[in-house]
């Protein structure tokens, strides 16, 4: 419990920063507004307003302060209102509605499950390939830093068409970006963890005439444990990344849409909620392999 | 039990062994030539890199010597391996922390396909052997040092094999507590009649545990002196302040200065 005070402190902080923020990033536009309302700015001359400094028009209209947080299209929502947006946006409105974030979320999430299902077990495929041959080792790793040096941004759209030409598409396509990110710490992460085990631990097996197979199953996957969990909770995340990455080109729906839909059409508050509905989303799902890292090495002994 | 000196269980002639490393040859054994029979207690005592502990590794077939002959229980050493001749004991105690200290000790008896039953049986009677009856549920972390070699030597036991070969076993645990450790040793091999190689820094521990003691000199690793211990088989610990102990320890100070002095 005492870590909840640093916390709220940080929040708290982050908070306050953020709506000192949101004034002079939406004065000009408040301005603009107010004076179309009736009321005096100054400068009067929007030419004059165009060519002054923020902080400076914020210091000459004060009055406007309490406006700027209050604005349609902000450049910089405030946080009550992304906070507001959030709460309409998932309980408000209908789970099937294709305004509620629940029903993007959903959409998210099934494509970043399905990828980090499919990036970890390759993950862990190529590792115990890697390990164990020693062609595999010269020959897989280097492609796969190779793979996670292109921007999975340009990628994204070209997997997408290829998928849909041989009549994938939907889930699949996004699942397969947020594989090709998720796969990579797992990969490394596998690697070091099945070599974990020293010398002495692998000369005791060999005192016992065990074979391949004995040794993998019976001290190299326990023993690479620790680390197959701190990648997955790596992986997770940047199979999330994936997943909003790969819905940005198609129209399916999902964070990563809500997102764009939003940047199209200015709604800055749209965007701000579904980034804080991602990170979120993101959030939970490290906690929950946390969850399971800790009853996981707890019954084995290792924590 | 009389030891048996017709046949020996190892028998090394000659044995020589050369690493090839980046910084050229490393001649890690020369010319070593060895009997144990059953039943010795032989140990092996030295400097650093007089090459007894690649001795006992060649003996284990961890290391292929190049040159000369070894046999293990009149096979190769690769083929008594295969055959699990024997049990090996390191310096560290290196249970895995995942399993518990019942079900490390089972490790062996896994890899060997003992059955469920049997597995259980050995486990409870190894455990006794080295006193840690009612810690088989425990974790390695849960017990000290000392128990977590004896908890090894159990796993080195487990599966019954004749040779025991220890590498330095108590060398990283405290002086008061390796006396005791020493005296459960001697007390373990009178009771199992196991063949045990010893590496060993100490000479007192030497001294008071084995019936052979070989003193090896390093550049090239090689056996300066053999000596057989003519103390009784059974040895209170009190037997270390007696003439005839202090006169073998002399006798192997002498022989590890002998084997400096051609270095210097």
């Amino acid at each position: 419990m005492r870590a909840v005070i640093p916390v709220l402190t940080v929040i708290a902080a982050i908070v306050a920063l953020w709506y000192v923020a949101v004034v002079p990033m939406n004065i000009k536009e408040t301005l603009t507004q107010l004076e179309r309302g009736g009321a005096e700015v100054t400068p009067p001359s929007a030419q004059d307003r165009r060519d002054m400094g923020h902080i400076a028009l914020v210091a000459k209209n004060s009055f406007a302060a309490s406006a700027t947080l209050s604005q349609d299209r902000p450049r910089l929502p405030a946080p009550h209102q992304v906070a507001s947006e959030l709460w309409d946006s998932t309980v408000d409105k209908k789970v099937t509605s294709k305004r509620n974030l629940v029903y993007h979320g959903w959409i998210t999430l099934s494509a970043t499950l399905l990828g980090f299902a499919i990036g970890t077990g390759l993950g862990i495929l190529l590792a115990v390939g890697i390990v164990h041959s020693r062609v595999m080792d010269k020959s897989v790793m280097p492609w796969a830093i190779v793979s996670q040096t292109i921007p999975i941004i340009a990628l994204a759209p070209m997997i997408v068409v290829v998928l849909y030409s041989v009549g994938l598409q939907g889930l699949f396509p996004k699942a397969v970006i947020s594989a090709y990110l998720s796969f990579f710490p797992v990969v490394v992460g596998m690697v070091k963890g099945l070599r974990s085990p020293d010398q002495m631990q692998l000369d005791l097996l060999k005192t016992y005439n065990a074979n391949t197979n004995q040794g993998f199953w019976k001290l190299r996957l326990p023993a690479s444990m620790p680390y197959l969990f701190a990648s997955l909770k790596i992986a997770v995340a940047a199979a999330m990344v994936g997943a909003i990455v790969g819905e940005l080109p198609v129209q399916g729906g999902g964070l990563g849409n809500r997102m764009l839909t939003g940047s199209y059409y200015g709604q800055t508050i749209q965007i701000w909620s579904a980034l804080f509905a991602a990170a979120i989303l993101a959030a939970t799902l490290v906690a929950a392999i946390s969850l399971i890292q800790r009853g996981t090495l707890k019954r084995m002994g290792l924590s | 039990m009389a030891p048996d000196t017709s046949n020996p269980v190892i028998k090394a002639e000659a044995l020589d062994l050369t690493f090839q490393t980046n910084d050229g040859p490393v001649h890690a054994l020369k010319d070593v030539s060895l009997d144990i029979h059953k039943g010795d207690f032989v140990s092996f005592i030295g400097p650093s890199g007089c090459g007894k502990t690649t001795f006992l590794r060649c003996i284990a077939g961890l290391e292929h010597p190049t040159g000369g002959s070894l046999s293990v229980n009149g096979m190769t050493p690769e083929a008594a391996r295969q055959a699990r001749a024997y049990g090996y004991v390191f310096q560290a105690a290196g249970l895995y922390p995942w399993r518990t200290i019942a079900r490390n000790i089972s490790l062996p008896l896994e890899i060997m396909g003992y059955s469920k039953a049997d597995q259980k049986q050995r486990v409870e009677s190894v455990l006794d052997l080295v006193e840690l009856s009612g810690f088989g549920s425990k974790f390695p972390w849960q017990l000290s040092g000392g128990m977590q070699q004896r908890a090894s030597i159990a796993r080195a036991l487990s599966f019954d094999a004749d040779i025991l070969l220890m590498d330095e076993p108590f060398g990283a645990l405290d002086e008061i507590v390796r006396d005791h450790l020493n005296e459960q040793l001697l007390a373990l091999w009178a009771r199992t009649e196991k063949t045990i190689g010893f590496v060993t820094h100490s000479i007192p521990e030497a001294v008071y545990l084995s019936t052979k003691i070989v003193v090896m000199s390093p550049r090239p690793g090689r056996i300066a002196d053999v000596i057989e211990s003519s103390l009784p088989r059974q040895r209170p610990l009190d037997i270390r302040d007696s003439k005839e102990f202090i006169d073998i320890a002399h006798r192997v100070r002498e022989g590890l200065r002998a084997g400096h002095a051609d270095d210097a």
